[in-house]
């Protein structure tokens, strides 16, 4: 620094300016990125290609594909329109979406009546977080001892009032809502705590502004409080479906999929085909993978178009 | 202890123990005895094989039995160990045809005593294993109920169908039963088709030669309805594993369980004593049709990719040797019975009377149970279906398409 010239000069020679440096800013961003990038690819793009190319194939997951493989072009998705264990597990994925949903009001509500004031509010808040802070295993088991038939605390209850013999898990008709059930207490509680931290971000100048012209209840909360939480219901959503579509580790420990394979949806049934212990039709279960990805694309999408339009709104 | 063939017994232990030339080098071991009692046979059985030959380095690895089932793909593939735990007939069936196990046919010219298994460990005419241990199926009961109602151990099934009444207008179950995990629902269809249409109509079924629309079929399931309409078999069974059917069996809401031997330490550990508890062969429903039986046996194999396989040969030659296989399957180990013929049945109540069915009593043949003799992803469809049926008997004809549409898909593969 000692040799630095007292004035600076303005015209520095461009030569001297190596290719990366002229590039800085473009280049910059990129190189942060390359690590993710590489990762992403390799962990969840490539796959996605690949899990299209096994769909075509007939292959037992054992080998090497181009060898032990048979190509049978469309013909696993052809077997797939037949199925009626696949149709099963499709409309049960259509369950779980529409149902799960619930826990965005139900979180609501919660989140409603825990905003306030009171002595020892915090330790009321955490009880009701409590059931996302456990796994998803202990509240299948907690829920299917719940459930247990003649000795559960649900057959119990149903007995005070003459109801008996309800088995929710060992019916078919049942088991499916008996496990949303399960899942939306958990899903609640983090809808919950979203809408919390909604809540506390809420603009005081215009609740006042509101109180003044009159505004009570239900208008209130539709008019002023809703729009203003906007941001906490989108993200709310997207968990939501996230979560609903995810559904397999509270089916794998509360019914393993049954009675008779009645409460499967698309993750579990390409589990069973492709990987458990009896799985062997990779191809099979690649095609369900496939579907199951073109249902989840429709959502990642819209929430792809939302946030690019959000963005825009705000520059 | 009950010794056969005392003097042959003898002369193999002698040539088992004799090794040539001395192992060196690593040996890694995949076991999936993972319960109590067979993990600490597995780490009894390296130690004596390891100070048997002390320049090898073993490495026992023990992985969850349930796991294992899903695990032993990506294992015989990637890094493959030197041995590894699995079962006989057609469960081995995926591994042998992708070229993943090891054939081991020249071992089986070294080793006497395992005639009677070879069939379930060979395809193609080679063997792809060794067998360890096997276990008998059958009716476990509560003896003392039994006796308080005055019931005898029934030999048909019009006997099996009387007791029955007696036990239901006792206001308790005849079976207990968990189809959770679905498999053992099959265990009772293989009784039930066995005892009606006999062991080779079975084997036909399983190898896919016969429709499942086919009225043999039929009368099987008929058979089976009879049991399923008097409210013979626990309610709510579909929501139990066969660990939760146990207590009803314990606090005698359930009188019998049709199961494998592996359900007796078990039904002990619960507080039921010898005197509580006793056991019968499976009745006969059709009269002159010989008794087959289900006895899975359980298995040691070389994956193809290993890296020791002199040691690993050598390993398996010395799990099957008489003495090992006495040791082993001893009441207080794995309390299970020895595959080679000349080691010697502890002297256990259910050993002595599973080994007596199996050798004398049995001559229809031995199965090896639903989900090994039926390919896999029959075995899985199949297994749904039978619990379906179990429910609710009256959906069977719509069950037995299904079943007969997988049959036609699978075997023409």
């Amino acid at each position: 620094m000692t040799n630095a010239p007292v004035v600076p000069d303005l015209h520095p020679p461009a030569a001297k300016r190596g290719w990366y440096k002229r590039n800085e800013i473009a280049i910059t961003p990129w190189l942060f990125l390359l690590p993710g990038i590489l990762f992403f690819s390799a962990y969840v793009i490539i796959p996605i290609f690949q899990s299209f190319q096994v769909s075509l194939y007939r292959w037992d997951g054992l080998g090497d594909l181009s060898e032990q493989g048979q190509f049978i072009g469309l013909g696993n998705y052809r077997e797939l329109a037949t199925d009626r264990n696949f149709e099963i597990s499709l409309w049960n994925n259509v369950r779980w979406l529409f149902l799960y949903l619930l826990a965005i009001p139900m979180g609501l509500a919660i989140a409603l009546f825990l905003n306030q004031t009171v002595t020892g509010i915090r330790l009321y808040k955490s009880l009701f977080f409590f059931p996302f802070v456990i796994s998803q295993v202990v509240v299948g088991l907690v829920f299917s001892w719940f459930y247990l038939p003649n000795d559960g605390l649900l057959a119990v209850m149903l007995g005070w009032i003459g109801i008996e013999g309800v088995n929710i898990l060992g019916s078919p008709e049942t088991a499916t809502y008996g496990i949303i059930a399960a899942g939306l207490w958990p899903q609640t509680a983090y809808c919950m705590i979203l809408y919390l931290t909604g809540l506390n971000a809420m603009d005081p100048e215009q609740i006042e502004a509101a109180r003044l012209d009159g505004a009570k209840r239900w208008k209130m909360l539709w008019y002023i409080i809703i729009p203003q939480l906007k941001p906490a219901t989108f993200i709310a959503f997207v968990v939501t479906i996230i979560g609903a579509l995810r559904s397999f580790d509270l089916i794998s420990i509360m019914t393993n999929g049954g009675p008779f394979g009645s409460t499967r949806v698309l993750s579990f049934y390409m589990f069973e085909k492709a990987l458990a212990e009896f799985g062997f039709r990779m191809g099979y279960g690649a095609a369900i993978a496939v579907i199951l990805f073109l249902i989840m694309l429709v959502f990642i999408s819209y929430f792809l178009w939302s946030m690019w339009k959000d963005e825009r709104a705000a520059r | 202890m009950r010794s056969i063939l005392t003097a042959l017994a003898a002369s193999t232990i002698m040539t088992g123990v004799a090794f040539a030339n001395p192992l060196s080098g690593d040996m890694r071991i995949v076991s999936d005895m993972s319960n109590p009692a067979p993990r600490a046979v597995m780490e009894g059985l390296v130690a004596d094989f390891g100070e048997m030959h002390p320049d090898l380095n073993i490495e026992l690895e023990v992985v969850d039995r349930d796991g294992w089932k899903g695990q032993i793909r990506n294992a015989l593939t990637a890094n493959p160990p030197d041995v590894i735990n699995w079962y006989a007939a057609n469960r081995m069936g995926p591994y042998v045809n992708a070229g993943l196990f090891e054939d081991v046919s020249d071992l089986w010219g070294d080793i006497e005593g395992l005639d009677a298994v070879k069939g379930a460990l060979t395809i193609d005419d080679k063997q792809w294993g060794v067998p360890y241990t096997y276990y008998n199926w059958g009716l476990y009961y509560r003896e003392d109920i039994f006796a308080e109602l005055g019931l005898e151990e029934p030999e048909t099934f019009e006997q099996e169908i009387a007791n029955c009444q007696v036990i239901i207008d006792s206001g308790r179950s005849c079976y207990a039963i968990g189809t959770k995990f679905l498999w053992t629902a099959g265990g009772w269809f293989d009784y039930m088709n066995m005892r009606t249409n006999g062991f080779d109509f079975h084997m036909q079924l399983a190898q896919g030669e016969v429709e499942w629309t086919d009225q043999r079929v039929r009368d099987t399931f008929a058979n089976w309805r009879k049991l399923i309409d008097m409210g013979a078999f626990l309610p709510d069974h579909q929501n139990y594993s066969w660990q939760e059917a146990l207590p009803f069996m314990v606090n005698g809401e359930a009188t019998a369980y049709l199961i494998g031997n592996f359900a007796v330490a078990p039904m002990r550990e619960a507080g039921l004593t010898d005197d509580q508890i006793d056991f019968y062969q499976f009745p006969i429903i059709t009269e002159g049709i010989p008794q087959g039986e289900d006895a899975p046996i359980d298995t040691f194999h070389i994956p193809s990719g290993a890296s020791n396989k002199e040691a690993a040969r050598e390993f398996l030659k010395f799990v099957t040797t008489a003495d090992v296989q006495t040791k082993i399957n001893a009441g207080d180990a794995l309390g299970q019975l020895p595959v080679n013929a000349a080691s010697s049945v502890d002297d256990d109540e259910f050993l002595n009377q599973g080994f007596e069915m199996l050798t004398n009593n049995a001559k229809g043949g031995i199965a090896q149970f639903f989900d090994r003799d039926f390919p896999a992803e029959m075995a899985s469809v199949g297994m749904e279906g039978l619990q379906e049926f179990m429910v609710f008997p009256d959906n069977l004809d719509d069950i037995l398409q299904r079943l007969e549409q997988a049959r036609q898909r699978i075997y023409a593969q």
